[in-house]
């Protein structure tokens, strides 16, 4: 039996395809996903991502800790509120998980990690900390609501009375707060303005309500692949996995080289990867021919199978198939990718495929 | 509940046909369609290919995922659908009229006589949704 969010009711009154994801009974999409896409490149949609893994790091030792967990600088993080990216990666420099550290206090960083890797991330964290005055908590009974698009602040701050909304308003890109029993943060997976709000799951029903009273439309995880996909953002278990590094997952600006005495976990492996030169890189897509790309198709550089598609779909921006791919670290120009059996031509470009709602390429 | 017209014969695979002396339209059912979500791309068949009952025959491409059809019956391409090509879209919106595939000239229209009738494919799609 799949694990129900605080929200499930909620998604089965409004007739959502609901699918398995990483265990949970989760909406793909409520009618066309592809409008939903269009609602939150245009207006705002919000996605229940109550999945998601929310977990506090606290003690005395907790910043010495993740100094060495993360593969980023947690010393980065200097005032409250405060988030940073980063990828948790193995001795050997694969990655366990992406993830997302926000600064609490000196003595507490809160996570939220994803949703299928929950019991081996937890598992790693914990076998790492034995040796730290760190403990590892998960809050439970949490709701985690996603609100995303153009018009997504206004319409969350909508649904604050003073002094909260003031709070909320002013906070920046990539901060947070906590307001109330709340945890609101302006960060996202879209490529759009927005928050995360993560908030006690008997109050999850009354927020979704209300953000929809504002005309925020609901959005599943379906568009929510799409639009990520166009962001140029990364997708565990599918752009990286514990067998590919962040130097060949277009991951290579989360790693903090400096200061070179920091020694995290996979580091030796990186410098080691890096000494030897890195032969790939990760890239954009963009199919000129009909069809539609998808993960582990061939890519086909100068007359050599040297690549592969990690994730690809159809961009309802862009009206194209787009791509994310690992290829030789020298391609330019153009590709061919094999789409049973046939081959179509493709563009090799720089992520991302769409900033702020516009085409970039 | 999908729409399951009953003057057309349908597969366990979820294509339908419409029989006109021996040529056959086919086409994806509405449940299909609504399962798949929206289409994106449709690999169609030339005209002239032999087709055969069973046998992969066309891919249609949502937004989700690539999905194979099934030709329902056996014969020789005489037209496929290339307003296709612009507006996948029109499978999702009108699954048995604007948005048919291909049509077949029949080579063994007994084949027919095997497919499921609208009631029969209807429970089929019901344990589908289960």
């Amino acid at each position: 039996m799949a694990k129900q969010t605080p929200l499930y009711d909620k998604h089965v009154v409004m007739d959502a395809k609901m699918v398995d994801f990483g265990g949970w009974d989760m909406p793909l999409r409520y009618g066309s996903q592809i409008d939903e896409h269009h609602q939150v490149r245009k207006d705002a949609g919000m996605f229940d991502v109550s999945h998601m893994s929310v977990v506090d790091f606290t003690g005395a030792q907790v910043g010495e800790f993740l100094r060495k967990l993360f593969a980023n600088n947690v010393d980065r993080l200097t005032t409250q509120g405060k988030a940073l990216y980063t990828c948790m990666l193995n001795e050997k420099g694969g990655v366990i998980d992406d993830l997302i550290v926000y600064y609490m206090d000196d003595n507490w960083f809160r996570v939220v990690f994803n949703a299928a890797t929950h019991d081996k991330d937890l598992a790693w964290a914990r076998q790492q900390a034995a040796a730290f005055a760190v403990e590892i908590t998960e809050p439970t009974g949490l709701a985690m609501i996603a609100v995303q698009g153009p018009n997504a602040r206004a319409k969350v701050c909508a649904v604050f009375d003073e002094p909260e909304r003031s709070i909320v308003s002013g906070l920046a890109p990539f901060t947070a707060a906590q307001v109330g029993d709340w945890f609101v943060s302006r960060t996202g997976y879209t490529g759009e303005d927005g928050f995360e709000i993560i908030l006690p799951g008997a109050q999850a029903g009354d927020l979704w309500r209300s953000l929809y009273g504002e005309g925020v439309q609901p959005i599943g995880l379906g568009a929510r692949d799409t639009l990520r996909l166009e962001a140029g953002m990364n997708l565990y278990g599918t752009d990286m996995d514990e067998q590919t590094s962040p130097l060949v997952s277009g991951l290579g600006w989360t790693v903090a080289w400096e200061p070179a005495s920091r020694n995290f976990i996979g580091r030796e492996a990186l410098e080691k990867a890096r000494a030897e030169g890195v032969t790939q890189k990760f890239v954009g897509l963009i199919l000129e021919d009909k069809g539609v790309l998808r993960s582990h198709q061939k890519v086909i550089v100068n007359g050599h199978n040297d690549g592969e598609i990690t994730s690809g779909g159809f961009s309802p921006t862009l009206g194209k198939s787009i791509a994310f791919a690992r290829v030789p670290k020298d391609a330019t120009g153009t590709c061919k990718v094999e789409i049973r059996n046939k081959q179509v031509t493709a563009q090799i470009v720089k992520l991302p495929f769409v900033r702020n709602g516009k085409a970039v390429q | 509940m999908s729409n399951v017209p009953t003057e057309l014969k349908y597969t366990k695979s979820h294509e339908w046909v419409a029989i006109d002396g021996d040529t056959a339209t086919v086409g994806i059912t509405d449940h299909a369609q609504d399962l798949l979500g929206d289409m994106v791309f449709i690999e169609l068949p030339e005209v002239g290919d032999s087709v055969e009952a069973g046998k992969e025959c066309a891919v249609v491409e949502s937004v989700k995922a690539a999905s194979d059809v099934y030709s329902p019956l056996s014969g020789e391409v005489v037209e496929v659908n290339e307003t296709l090509a612009d507006s996948p879209e029109t499978v999702n919106s009108d699954p048995y009229a604007g948005g048919w595939l291909y049509k077949v000239k029949m080579s063994n229209a007994a084949e027919v006589d095997a497919m499921l009738d609208a009631a029969a494919y209807s429970g089929v799609a019901a344990e589908d949704a289960h």
